[in-house]
């Protein structure tokens, strides 16, 4: 068969090491998230019982169900703190790298900056900006691509979402400039 | 049969050309979000979903199972191709199909994989097709206690039958519904857990949570991994199909056997992937050549690929007929329904006649249009992988932000979504399963209301629970299910201590 000769190949130049240090076990993430969720369950638990989680005539209160939901997550998160403590594979296992995490930053940091642009400038601007400076700055594609990408992009999105479908995303002074 | 004739009214439904043409793009998008790494059937489905908005419901429903189907066979592309499985369930795929694609014969694993997956979605679709009615008509009879006792059932088999740490289910699960009861009380009119915030007073959307649990912490996932990769290109020829589909019925017995297991872990929240790998292992100990598995042999491609799309496809039938997904895209699916007004659950079949077998119908179709075009473009869609992540990553984010806004148009909510990404990048991480959380928070309200509604009437007892044969047994199987690991522990204990007497 001489069709399966030509290969695909990508490369990708800016791969984590594989023998980066770790930054924090999973023990101690599981303990942190275990202990986090634990007052999340007390929060959630004094609420309801403020709202009234008991009987009352005509049947149980409306704190009555998520109350004991609550009760359920602080034990199961408990038990968890306990788990997570004495768990010795846990403990060595690596949560994430220090090269992991420079990646996932460099998502998460954009993703971030780009939900508060959508805010101020509107979503379009936002995705613009987003789209072209992810390619450019973190995926080191050129300059005149990304910008051509996500001009694209976005103009795609514009006409399907505001002109033929309707749906209204948030909008910023450059729309409002524009006239839209 | 009563069954056939709606299916056909139903077929009737669908052949116009706006549908078919809606089945098409949802399906290329599909494979699309099925090759890309990272997204995969419910991500694609959660971040889709808003394009569907605007739509009438049954192009809509159409539209996103066929994106559903779609997923499903991009999986086997990529596994196939490059030996990253898509999706965790074509893990197994990667076994027999990569070693054939080394050997030249990546045509015949793909035509192989896609025909398998065919296989089975279309024997569960014909068990949808005859048991959901029954079913359906049966739970009619279902008052208030009686669903709580199948919503208890469905949680309870989740830690009971899940194979994460069972804590951890528990969690996952306890803060889906405590999230889900968030915002204005439906019964009293009350505010809860809204801590004087405005924006909560809606409550938490379930299709917002989802976008960012599947969508935003699969890219941060995604990006920890090396995304160098190194495959063979393939081009389907119809020889090559032809002499695939000849050889079909000699392996009547692994498809029949898979297509079983598939639709069996399908309906019980079992799930695809441990349909795949049931199917894989199964077909291995019955073979007579078991060393030659893993080394390229088709049938290590029939026996995962059936069972998969079997258990993807028959997730939807206990979320027809019940009102529960068995799955998490099933559970997406759900909350798009919910979204167009309608109640998911057996009224359905009464209500929405049109709907229920117009969705039905478009499985058949879906599934066939599916195969011929997954046939044809296999090279297409193998080269969207040169497309490099830093392009995709960034637009991914900004349709998983449009998904959010469009649904509530809510500021918030996109602020909502990326909380939701962090979070579920975390528990991914720490083996916090994400599946119960998804069903607990599309199901928590109306677990709620029947459990509230069978308080009111019974005046408090607990006892209604247990007050006919019907009610009882569920609620006593769910108990069973929820302990299972200790009752497996402790007849295991009991034949131990009774083995050695015998010898």
């Amino acid at each position: 068969m001489s069709n399966t000769d030509i290969e695909i190949v990508v490369d990708d130049p800016t791969a984590p090491e594989t023998d980066s240090p770790a930054v924090v076990s999973t023990g101690v993430v599981d303990v942190v998230v275990s202990l986090l969720l634990l007052v999340l369950a007390a929060v959630l638990g004094w609420d309801n019982w403020r709202t009234g989680a008991a009987w009352d005539s005509t049947g149980p209160e409306p704190g009555y169900f998520p109350f004991y939901l609550s009760v359920i997550l602080g034990a199961a998160s408990l038990y968890g703190i306990v788990a997570a403590m004495v768990s010795r594979k846990e403990a060595v296992e690596s949560f994430v790298t220090r090269a992991q995490l420079r990646r996932v930053m460099a998502v998460f940091v954009p993703t971030f900056l780009f939900c508060l642009a959508t805010q101020y400038l509107g979503l379009y601007v936002a995705s613009f900006l987003l789209i072209a400076g992810f390619m450019r700055l973190v995926g080191k594609i050129a300059l005149w691509k990304s910008l051509l990408t996500a001009f694209v992009f976005t103009a795609v999105m514009f006409v399907t979402f505001d002109i033929a479908f309707d749906v209204i995303m948030p909008k910023g002074p450059l729309e409002a400039a524009l006239g839209r | 049969m009563e069954a056939l004739g709606l299916l056909l009214h139903g077929f009737a439904v669908l052949l116009t050309w706006k549908t078919l043409l809606l089945m098409m793009v949802g399906l290329v998008l599909g494979i699309f979000v099925g090759v890309l790494p990272g997204l995969g059937g419910p991500n694609g489905v959660a971040i889709l979903l808003p394009l569907t908005f605007t739509m009438d419901p049954t192009s809509a429903i159409v539209m996103l199972s066929c994106i559903y189907w779609g997923a499903l066979f991009g999986g086997a592309i990529t596994s196939i191709l490059f030996n990253i499985p898509g999706e965790a369930w074509s893990v197994a795929t990667t076994f027999d199909g990569y070693p054939m694609a080394q050997q030249g014969k990546a045509a015949e694993a793909l035509t192989a994989a896609f025909t398998s997956s065919f296989i089975g979605s279309l024997v569960a679709v014909l068990l949808i097709t005859f048991l959901a009615p029954m079913i359906s008509s049966f739970a009619l009879k279902f008052g208030p206690p009686e669903f709580f006792a199948v919503y208890l059932l469905t949680f309870c088999s989740f830690v009971g039958l899940g194979r994460d740490a069972k804590h951890k289910t528990v969690i996952s699960m306890s803060l889906g519904l405590s999230l889900a009861g968030v915002g204005m009380d439906t019964v009293s009119g009350q505010l809860r857990m809204t801590f004087g915030s405005a924006d909560l007073l809606r409550g938490i959307n379930f299709l917002v949570a989802v976008i960012g649990l599947f969508g935003i912490s699969e890219i941060l996932l995604t990006m920890e991994e090396r995304l160098a990769l190194r495959g063979h290109a393939a081009g389907i020829s119809l020889r090559v199909v032809l002499s695939v589909w000849k050889d079909l019925p000699k392996y009547w017995v692994t498809l029949v056997r898979s297509s079983f297991i598939g639709c069996w872990l399908g309906i019980t929240p079992g799930g695809a992937i441990a349909a795949s790998f049931m199917g894989y292992n199964l077909a291995k100990r019955f073979s007579k050549d078991q060393a030659s598995f893993g080394k390229g042999r088709i049938e290590g491609v029939f026996a995962p690929e059936t069972a998969a799309h079997a258990s993807g496809t028959s997730a939807l039938l206990p979320m027809l007929a019940l009102g529960i997904p068995g799955s998490g895209t099933a559970a997406i699916l759900l909350g798009g329904l919910m979204v167009w007004g309608l109640n998911p659950g057996p009224l359905l079949f009464v209500e929405h006649k049109d709907f229920v077998w117009g969705l039905i119908a478009s499985m058949y179709l879906g599934n066939v249009v599916g195969l011929v075009l997954v046939l044809t473009t296999v090279p297409i869609f193998a080269s969207i992988l040169r497309v490099p992540f830093a392009a995709v990553a960034p637009m991914i984010v900004v349709s998983c932000a449009i998904g959010a806004y469009a649904i509530q148009n809510a500021m918030f909510d996109i602020w909502l979504m990326l909380g939701f990404g962090v979070v579920g990048y975390v528990f991914k991480k720490i083996g916090i399963p994400l599946a119960p959380f998804t069903l607990a928070l599309v199901l928590g309200n109306r677990a709620e209301d029947a459990f509230r509604l069978s308080m009111i009437g019974s005046g408090g007892d607990m006892k209604v629970f247990w007050s006919n044969g019907l009610v009882g047994s569920i609620t006593t199987l769910a108990i069973i299910l929820l302990f299972w690991p200790l009752i497996d522990r402790a007849f295991a204990g009991v034949s131990r201590l009774l083995r050695p007497a015998k010898a």
